[in-house]
């Protein structure tokens, strides 16, 4: 197939100055809402993890009338709750030399220089009020014994800016978030709207207006229109079918909105976790992630010999191959999540991987145990070591765990700009769902950082300078653009119960997770693209007429919520291939195996893909336009990404 | 359609079907073979639906997300026991390896009359939400926080309202209870913003309000038996319930009411 054409050039509307002036002056010059016009825009915000929860929280408080819609039963649920190891924040605490500078500048290279300059130190100045915010709202971090926060260091950074609540923080940092919101549902400001699927964006006259969404309980479809709409639904992993995100974290809101004119940006670029735990069969419907916290004590190694079967503890240690700490001796076992990943594919590609089918990797405490005794090592990562024995049947105190990468995270989302608003006008996008601020390539305890910088700090004043100048006439369910919206999810929900098909739709979101495990994962060729392209097409088309779909559409039916998820992936599936097939570089989570270094590293190409590359919906199965957004590296010079 | 295990469990899986809230349920019994002892509970769920699906008929609906065991969606009481026989454990973290073969599984769902049937084995637990609505956060509104080390807290202290914070609100507590009380989900919020300076402004009207909307949504009386506890996934100790009624009480020695 041929290469996409470009169509045109985005602006990312980026300040200029000196970077650490461009958001206190940005937010200077942006128009401000009058407080008692607040009340008179109405606001729908998607999603309620920690970029959804806090927007709304954040909204309601200043006074907008906020719609919050999740498809969970509870606004507590949502998949933020599951990160485990931590949040960064340029706090300098621990007097080991951190700044926002320093941390602006990890994110950058540690994106491989595929992120947003101006976006990025915005983040790292934002992260130490988050941290504030957070400890205000009663979320227990951890604490020295006099008081005071404490950290970690957490992959990838040489500096201990991680905080954290156990192996739960996301739980934590989501419920303050939920809290902050539930008492905006009390005072009114907030409408909460549970059980409820976005199937479409209502766009009127070029401005997002309202979604159609579909009561999961009864069926009903209902309109809802506003003066702004914030997406906040999240990441794309389960286009893999297994990986470590939540069974209803889906595409479909992200997709619709796609189809309505909003671009997505970079859908390659995809985060492959090192620490998860390995496949156990063909039963298995999610991996389950460990927190790479645990690369701080443990350390990672295969046999030095070719199907050794021994049992771990009975290889001495010169017969152990540490590829980490050999490959990268300055980062060892704390090497970033890609490189950790695509070390571990090596190893078991090459035939040293171990477990029943050589998919997996040892990772040892023995050492930290003999250094630090087994209490120390429990009080750490007690709750870790239990939730892989109970998974596993396997006791870590006693042989080492066996890991394996898993997806985890996307990069990748619908393009925004510098205020997180889409190409679209009224629509916003924040957190994982949008693609701003992590390059290629996410480092630990960075996704919950943005997702709170979002909420908290960055959308409720954009979302005013929005608000506050553009003109929004009075629009009605009636217009037509509302109708039609509502009766195409209608009719693709008819469409599903009347295909009567025989293959179910989790047979078929099998079969694209392992089209795209295997041809789009963690090393990808252009052949291996291309056949991946074929494949997705095929199995779409079969989907669309031979899926099973039972029961109504008039009450709770979790098999047809599924379908219709599993239908967007299948359109979406596509556009990732096409993205990752157009980037002939390799950088960050997207590995392209034709662009390495002869060590077998990334090479990335910053002469012809220094951009961000948007792609624009023309239809399904008819080639996308692409957009580019050129990347400027005016603090930071671009330089190769080295962990050695 | 994975194919089934000739060596795998069998196994008789009696599961209460519901249409609605409104219609009477029943038990209904399926037979289950090739279940490998490695699933997890709901991956044995998942491979029912699809033999149902594969038949015409209609898969069991139940709740379920994370599947890791921190979201506190999942929730099935199996034979008699909110989440399973495990201690510590949500329905998404047990695995068949707990079971045998041709032993029988008893599938309900929560049962509590502030926790109506939505469908088969889901309830609805929004009235945990309003519960949490009125009062259960500390009232800070964003940007107004100091720096996070002006607020020292001491580590016993940290760790004491961690792990209260801990609650996935999954509702096991209501469902072990014979009186379907919500004290020990509602004693652990409390708890949690109690034991910190920074819930300590509002700690008596947090608690006042947050009993009150409680007992209004229709949750039974707290009579110490315990099960709540025991049947818990996230481990919250009896001892938040003592918490609340000492909280509780000193608020109301205090209140002008």
């Amino acid at each position: 197939m041929s290469l996409a054409t470009e169509v045109g050039i985005l602006d990312g509307k980026c300040p200029t100055g000196p970077i650490a002036d461009r958001w206190p002056k940005y937010k200077q010059d942006m128009k401000l809402v009058n407080p008692a016009n607040k009340r008179k825009y109405t606001v729908i915000v998607v999603g309620t993890g920690l970029a959804g929860g806090s927007a709304a929280a954040s909204l309601g408080e200043l006074g907008y009338n906020v719609l919050s819609f999740c498809v969970q039963d509870s606004p507590r649920r949502a998949h933020s709750i599951a990160a485990q190891g931590g949040i960064n924040a340029a706090k300098n605490y621990q007097n080991d030399g951190d700044s926002v500078w320093r941390l602006f500048y990890d994110t950058i290279k540690g994106g491989d220089f595929r992120a947003r300059e101006s976006n990025v130190y915005r983040l790292a100045s934002i992260s130490t009020n988050i941290i504030d915010q957070c400890v205000a709202q009663g979320v227990p971090f951890a604490r020295e014994y006099g008081g005071t926060l404490t950290n970690r260091s957490f992959g990838g950074a040489q500096v201990s800016r991680t905080f954290y609540c156990k192996g739960q923080t996301g739980q934590q940092l989501l419920l303050g978030a939920y809290q902050a919101m539930m008492r905006q549902v009390e005072a009114g400001r907030v409408k909460l709207h549970t059980w409820q699927e976005m199937s479409d964006l209502i766009v009127i006259d070029g401005v997002a207006r309202g979604i159609i969404t579909r009561n999961l309980r009864t069926g009903a479809f209902e309109t809802y229109l506003a003066d702004a709409v914030v997406l906040c639904t999240g990441g794309y992993s389960n286009v893999y079918y297994l990986s470590t995100n939540a069974k209803s974290c889906n595409v479909t809101a992200a997709w619709r909105c796609h189809r309505r004119g909003a671009l997505f940006a970079n859908p390659c670029y995809t985060q492959i976790h090192p620490t998860c735990i390995p496949v156990s069969g063909d039963h298995q419907s999610k991996l389950t992630l460990m927190s790479e916290s645990l690369r701080n004590d443990g350390r990672v190694w295969v046999p030095l010999k070719k199907g050794d079967t021994r049992p771990p503890e009975q290889i001495p240690d010169d017969e152990r191959d540490y590829y980490l700490e050999r490959r990268y001796p300055s980062f060892g076992n704390l090497a970033p999540r890609d490189v950790s990943s695509r070390a571990a594919k090596e190893r078991c590609d090459a035939g040293y991987g171990v477990g029943p089918n050589g998919l997996s990797v040892f990772l040892d405490f023995r050492d930290a145990i003999r250094r630090d005794g087994e209490p120390v090592v429990r009080d750490k990562y007690g709750n870790l070591f239990h939730m892989y024995e109970r998974i596993t049947d396997e006791n870590p105190y006693k042989q080492p765990m066996r890991i394996y990468p898993a997806l985890h995270y996307t990069m990748g989302g619908l393009w925004v700009d510098y205020n997180l608003q889409s190409n679209i006008p009224g629509l916003f996008v924040l957190g994982e769902a949008n693609f701003s601020d992590h390059g290629a390539n996410r480092l630990g305890a960075s996704a919950l950082m943005q997702g709170l910088a979002d909420g908290y700090f960055v959308l409720p004043y954009t979302i005013g300078n929005h608000l506050a100048s553009t003109k929004l006439p009075k629009v009605s369910a009636d217009h037509p653009a509302a109708k039609e919206a509502l009766i195409e999810s209608r009719n693709r929900v008819e469409s599903f119960l009347n295909m009567n098909g025989t293959r179910t739709v989790q047979d078929f979101h099998r079969s694209l997770g392992h089209i795209m495990w295997d041809h789009v994962g963690m090393g990808r060729t252009s052949a291996s693209l291309q056949t991946a392209i074929g494949q997705i097409r095929e199995l779409r088309d079969e989907f669309n007429g031979n899926v099973k779909v039972v029961g109504s559409a008039e009450t709770l039916n979790q098999n047809l919520e599924y379908a219709g998820r599993v239908g967007d992936f299948m359109e979406f599936a596509e556009l990732l291939a096409i993205d990752a097939l157009h980037r002939e570089e390799s950088c960050g989570g997207h590995f392209r195996e034709e662009y390495q270094t002869e060590e077998g590293e990334a090479k990335r190409d910053d002469e012809n893909f220094c951009y961000v590359g948007a792609w624009e919906f023309k239809g399904t199965g008819v080639e996308p336009a692409l957009w580019k957004e050129p990347l400027n590296f005016e603090e930071i010079p671009l330089a190769t990404r080295s962990y050695k | 359609m994975i194919a089934p295990q000739n060596d795998g469990m069998k196994l008789t899986v009696k599961v209460w079907r519901q249409a609605s809230v409104d219609v009477p349920g029943q038990l209904v019994s399926y037979e289950l073979s090739g279940i490998s002892p490695d699933m997890s509970f709901l991956e044995m769920l998942d491979i029912l639906n699809e033999r149902l699906i594969l038949k015409g008929e209609e898969p069991v609906a139940f709740d379920h997300d994370c599947r890791e065991g921190i979201c506190g969606t999942c929730g099935i009481m199996i034979n008699g026991q909110p989440h399973g026989p495990d201690n510590n454990t949500t329905t998404c973290q047990l695995h068949m390896r707990r079971f045998k073969s041709g032993d029988t599984l008893i599938l309900e769902p929560w049962r509590a009359n502030a926790f109506p049937v939505i469908k088969d084995l889901v309830v609805d637990r929004a009235a945990f939400d309003r519960i949490i609505a009125a009062g259960g956060y500390v009232s800070v509104n964003t940007g107004n926080a100091p720096d996070g080390n002006a607020i020292p807290v001491p580590k016993t202290t940290q760790e004491k309202a961690m792990d209260n914070a801990a609650c996935i609100g999954c509702g096991a507590c209501v469902a072990s209870c014979k009186n379907a009380s919500a004290m020990l989900f509602t004693s652990a919020k409390v708890s949690h913003l109690s034991y910190l300076p920074q819930g300590a402004a509002e700690k008596n009207e947090r608690v006042l309000k947050m009993v009150a909307r409680m007992d209004e949504e229709g949750f039974g009386n707290c009579t110490n038996t315990g099960e709540c506890a025991a049947a818990c996934p996230a481990g919250i100790p009896l001892a938040s319930i003592a918490k609340l009624n000492r909280e509780y009480i000193r608020a109301l020695l205090a209140s002008d009411q």
